[in-house]
């Protein structure tokens, strides 16, 4: 048996230049991205049971055409102006001070004609088949950011702080429990005073 | 004074690169793990509308996607330029879309089928009609929570 000497080193020189390759390739194909978009609920399609009576005057009807153009509560209305209007109509506050749906917080008018206090007030948004998806989003971030900017209000009133940021930081997953179970509660409160109320109806098809 | 000027001379000693590919294997393994791979190509045409009152979608394994839009120019003589639902690899009628909820739903593990989240991400041209056909789907399957996946930014730049 002829005698073998050692076996010979296997040249790991260029496992740097492999390793590098895949990482490049790594890096490059990486995309830390989290989405973002405006939530909503849909109604479950089940009608509810007991037929409730809503008043007129506590809906803020908004119609999309489909050139765009927008009829809110019966009157043509600018994109821009629309916040303003449904800002107006959700703090509006109509009942009478010592009835059961007096808000004492609301800052609007009393104008017994519009909406009784916010928690009564509703948005129906209703739209054609033919509008466009990009104004639709256009008014859905209106409203939204009307009801937001309700919501803020209040929460510097009585937390000092705005209703955005402490529901952004409830929801991150890296908020630590205790600091989330304490901000559950302030963001329920400011949410029972602003009830997001926003039906979508049907899309009518003329 | 010898004693000083004796390693002059020497060579610079080279650097020991021995530990080098354990430092890129340990960047390689980063990336490798948190790379999410693309998971389907897209088919339609995807400029999401603008919207400043947005919120993230944190997990993503709890998120379902539906894209809608135009078909790409390689689609467009087979499929037209009308809007059209993409789900997953394929083109898709709105009757489909129920099914690909239940179906994706049943993927999840038990404990999240019940907080799932459906994405749409719309192009802004596409049409309420095909977004509303979505919607009554949606609600017959009791997916109840959406997202309007949107960009950061002017909400009025959607109006031009």
């Amino acid at each position: 048996m002829p005698k073998r000497g050692a076996p010979p080193e296997v040249n790991a020189g260029s496992m740097a230049d492999i390793a590098f390759l895949l990482l490049i390739f790594f890096l490059v194909t990486t995309t830390i991205e989290t989405d973002a978009g405006l939530d909503r609920m849909l109604p479950p399609i089940e009608p509810p049971d007991t037929d409730v009576i809503i008043k007129q005057k506590n809906i803020f009807q908004v119609s999309i055409n489909r050139d765009g153009q927008l009829l809110a509560d019966e009157e043509l209305t600018n994109i821009k102006d629309l916040r303003a209007k449904a800002i107006a109509f959700l703090d509006n506050g109509g009942a009478p001070s010592g009835s059961a749906d007096y808000c004492s917080y609301c800052k609007g008018k009393r104008d017994a004609s519009s909406s009784d206090s916010p928690a009564k007030a509703i948005i129906s948004l209703k739209n054609d088949r033919e509008t466009k998806y990009g104004t639709y989003i256009t008014v859905q971030n209106e409203l939204v950011g009307a009801y937001n900017d309700l919501r803020n209000r209040e929460a510097q009133r009585l937390f000092k702080k705005d209703f955005t940021d402490m529901e952004a930081e409830y929801l991150n997953p890296e908020t630590p429990d205790n600091v989330r179970d304490e901000l559950k509660e302030k963001v329920k409160r400011i949410q029972d005073l602003f009830p997001q109320k926003l039906s979508e109806a049907e899309t009518s098809s003329n | 004074m010898s004693k000083f000027n004796k390693k002059k001379d020497a060579a610079l000693p080279a650097v020991n690169t021995a530990s080098l590919p354990d430092i890129v294997f340990m960047l390689l393994f980063f990336f490798m793990t948190v790379t999410v791979m693309k998971d389907s190509t897209l088919k339609v045409e995807n400029v999401l509308p603008n919207a400043t009152e947005i919120k993230k979608l944190e997990k993503k394994d709890r998120v379902i996607y539906i894209y809608v839009g135009k078909p790409t120019r390689e689609y467009e003589k087979v499929f037209g330029t009308e809007s059209k639902i993409q789900l997953n690899d394929k083109f898709a009628d709105a009757s489909e879309v129920g099914d690909y909820i239940l179906m994706e739903r049943a993927k999840k593990p038990q404990e999240l089928q019940n907080v799932l989240t459906t994405a749409l991400k719309v192009d802004k041209e596409a049409n309420m009609g095909i977004i509303s056909d979505i919607k009554q789907e949606l609600r017959k399957v009791n997916a109840l929570k959406v997202n309007y996946t949107t960009y950061e930014g002017d909400a009025f730049r959607n109006l031009q």
